[in-house]
């Protein structure tokens, strides 16, 4: 009974409130959805302010220089598809882009391998865990470009001390040039990419690793898994969506490798260590042909893209 | 309604928009009087914008800082690392915002000029009482399509210097710099041999394209030889001439005659070896001859490029001064660059630096004529050259150019002949791009 009561009175309390609201009130509900669409418009508008005028204005801007001869000053006239069709013909951005992918395979690799094995040894709580964390993480703090200057010096026989340990060592008895050869040069750079970034990996993969439960590991154990077993079957498996996330990451900043070679080796000895973003660079600010730039970028924007897309498929078809 | 607001201050205003229009119109008599009240309006009181490169900052900063001290114009300096001038040159003129004044690599003029960033200044130039006198390979650089945009700001020859304490020291005549390419060779070679140690013979900037540029030129021109045609479109790096002088510097290296860093040596250190006293005979700016020590370790003597056989040349390099085609105030501008070339800048700053004077008529001044070595840049001058290509940068300075590894392979591979047959064609290709 009291039941029932109190039902009716929930009922009578909701009748009441609608009733408080006369038919002749229905615009104020149009006008209270106005306000709320207006409010949402309001929260919106600066972030597609920013996206239209930092990443569509310029995007919209990109695709119409490619299909005009544009000049530093002055006004640009129509030449498509000229700056596309004069891509094949430039022998350097062809050589950039093999090798922007033969440094963006070798880096993603030994970066997520270096990074996992960094997360694995410091994934546990122990003594001096925290303070490996941070010496680790602490090259992220380093500007890139800040980073790449560092390493211009260490590797100068002129000015950096590596050069003298070595000898000291005995390893080499000459002055060795770490950029000298094309794999030096590569290898070198390679360094100092994982020293600037492998802690931060590091740091994300941590995050995937802590939000494993540990129910898991203790049933595994239960199971009489051995630690490779335990890693391969249950680590891995849950650590996907981090990896997923790091390849993405790694694939595309790679693919638009600047400033580590622009600083460290200017894409020398003999272009070997050229990206496909440096010659874009040259096109637009040692040739000034900005048009041609433009073209390039259009298309390294559409393998981005393309490639992203087939890694994100992938990706979700395992999952 | 609307209108009756709206037009009421343009009734008002109009009082002064007559007033306006008659002070343009009085200012506009004034700049169109005699060049003296020209000139005087010019100094304004104006703060003018002016970008040079870093590695020409010291001569440009003396000249700034002399005339704002004498002046009302204020010039503001802004200094930019050298590998990074085209690139900032090249944003501010798309985004329209160069500054009023910029210096130019000399090299680079034809590039700028044919893509409208300077001011024509031809009726400018050539009011001036000194206007023949300015160094004329500057002149001719900063001419397009016979109108004239830049004036010659800093000159920077490539000349020999040796250093007489490790001549005397490796039981060479100090009083007799080479006069030939192979004596060159053969000096250098004899202080690695002599004295030994950290002290190598020559040194040059082995995957700089520039510095080869300005160094081994000279002994290409000396010898008779040209490295491109005259308009610039075509390269001749494989002249018999040029051949032989890459295959001595070929040896040199294949002696241990150059320490191992110079191939690396990318341009910015390539002059800081020489003032240590670790060479003995290399080719240098003529500029850095105000900061070289004169101590127990160094004594500098100057000497002109020699070629293969004999002859000598320089490369005339430096920068251009001209007005951009953006500023807002040219006359300012014109002010500033028109004082610079006067007789009290070139000798009283320019000169008294030991810097080259930028006039052939002052080339011999009080300053110049107290240091026989001054005496000798100055000499060669005349003889110099400035090839012209209207590519020249992306062609020869870029590091992702075309001639870096051309040059490269002729010095450090094996056969410095086919390496320079081989690397011409490219290098033509590269001239002849649109």
């Amino acid at each position: 009974m009291g039941k029932t009561a109190s039902m009716g009175a929930i009922s009578t309390q909701t009748h009441d409130t609608t009733s408080l609201q006369p038919a002749g009130r229905r615009p104020t509900r149009r006008s209270w959805w106005r306000s709320r669409s207006l409010k949402g418009i309001g929260y919106t508008t600066p972030t597609a302010v920013i996206v239209v005028v930092l990443f569509l204005a310029p995007l919209v801007l990109v695709f119409w220089m490619a299909l005009n001869r544009w000049p530093l000053l002055g006004s640009p006239t129509l030449n498509a598809p000229d700056n596309y069709t004069q891509i094949p013909d430039n022998p350097l951005f062809v050589q950039a882009i093999r090798f922007t992918l033969k440094y963006t395979v070798i880096i993603t690799i030994v970066l997520l391998l270096i990074a996992l094995g960094l997360a694995l040894l410091v994934q546990e709580r122990r003594r001096g865990v925290g303070f490996l964390r941070t010496i680790y993480l602490l090259p992220s703090g380093v500007g890139f470009a800040a980073a790449a200057l560092l390493f211009y010096g260490l590797y100068s026989s002129e000015i950096g001390p590596l050069d003298g340990i070595l000898r000291s060592l005995h390893i080499i008895d000459k002055p060795f040039s770490f950029t000298g050869t094309p794999n030096a040069a590569l290898f070198s750079t390679i360094a100092l990419v994982i020293w600037r970034f492998a802690g931060f990996q590091m740091l994300i993969l941590l995050v995937g690793l802590q939000s494993i439960p540990s129910e898991l590991y203790e049933a595994a154990r239960v199971d009489g898994a051995t630690r490779w077993q335990t890693f391969r079957r249950v680590t891995l498996p849950l650590l996907r969506p981090t990896l997923a996330l790091l390849l993405v990451v790694s694939v595309s900043g790679s693919l638009l490798a600047f400033d580590q070679f622009f600083i460290l080796t200017q894409g020398q000895p003999d272009n070997s260590t050229l990206t496909m973003v440096m010659v874009i660079y040259r096109e637009a600010f040692f040739r000034f042909n900005l048009g041609g730039a433009a073209a390039l970028s259009v298309v390294v924007l559409l393998v981005l893209v393309a490639l992203n897309a087939l890694q994100l498929r992938i990706l979700r078809r395992n999952d | 309604m609307a209108g009756t607001p709206l037009r009421r201050p343009g009734v008002r205003s109009l009082p002064l928009l007559l007033l306006l229009l008659v002070a343009v119109v009085l200012s506009g008599c004034g700049g169109n009087g005699s060049p003296s009240s020209s000139t005087a309006s010019a100094d304004s009181g104006a703060k003018i914008t002016f970008w040079t490169r870093a590695a020409t900052e010291a001569a440009s900063r003396r000249l700034v800082d002399g005339y704002n001290a004498s002046h009302k114009n204020q010039v503001e300096l802004t200094v930019i690392p050298t590998d990074n001038y085209q690139p900032r040159i090249a944003a501010a003129a798309g985004a329209k915002n160069l500054p009023d004044v910029f210096a130019s690599d000399v090299i680079f003029m034809p590039q700028y000029t044919s893509r409208g960033l300077f001011l024509d200044i031809t009726d400018r130039i050539d009011k001036l009482p000194f206007k023949d006198s300015l160094a004329p390979s500057h002149i001719e650089l900063g001419t397009y399509q016979d109108r004239k945009y830049g004036v010659p700001h800093v000159l920077d020859l490539s000349v020999l210097f040796y250093n007489k304490v490790l001549y005397q020291k490796a039981g060479l005549d100090p009083d007799k710099p080479p006069t030939t390419l192979k004596e060159f060779a053969d000096q250098a070679r004899t202080i690695r041999q002599k004295v030994g140690g950290k002290v190598y013979g020559t040194f040059w900037g082995g995957s700089c394209g520039g510095c080869y540029v300005f160094t081994y030129w000279p002994s290409i021109w000396a010898g008779g030889g040209e490295v491109m045609n005259k308009d610039g479109t075509q390269s001749t790096i494989d002249s018999p001439q040029s051949v032989q002088v890459f295959q001595t510097y070929n040896q040199l290296w294949k002696d241990g005659v150059v320490p191992s860093s110079a191939k690396d040596e990318r341009g910015p250190t390539w002059t800081s070896y020489f003032p240590k006293g670790l060479i003995g005979v290399m080719p240098m700016p003529s500029t850095t001859l105000g900061q070289m020590p004169d101590n127990d370790k160094v004594k500098v003597g100057v000497a002109p490029i020699p070629g293969p056989d004999g002859g000598e040349s320089t490369f005339v390099g430096g920068d251009s001064l001209g007005i951009s085609a953006t500023s807002k105030q040219p006359d300012q501008a014109w002010d500033f660059i028109s004082w610079t070339l006067s007789d009290q800048a070139q000798v009283e700053i320019v000169a008294k630096n030991k810097d080259i004077v930028s006039r052939t008529d002052l080339a011999s001044n009080k300053y110049s004529d107290a240091d026989p070595r001054v005496v000798l840049i100055n000499q060669m001058v005349g003889k110099g050259r400035t090839p012209y290509a209207l590519n020249f940068g992306a062609t020869y300075n870029d590091p992702n150019g075309p001639w870096i590894p051309v040059a490269r392979d002729a010095v450090f591979g094996a056969e410095a002949a086919k390496a320079l047959t081989d690397g011409a064609p490219t290098i033509t290709k590269a001239l002849q791009q649109q």
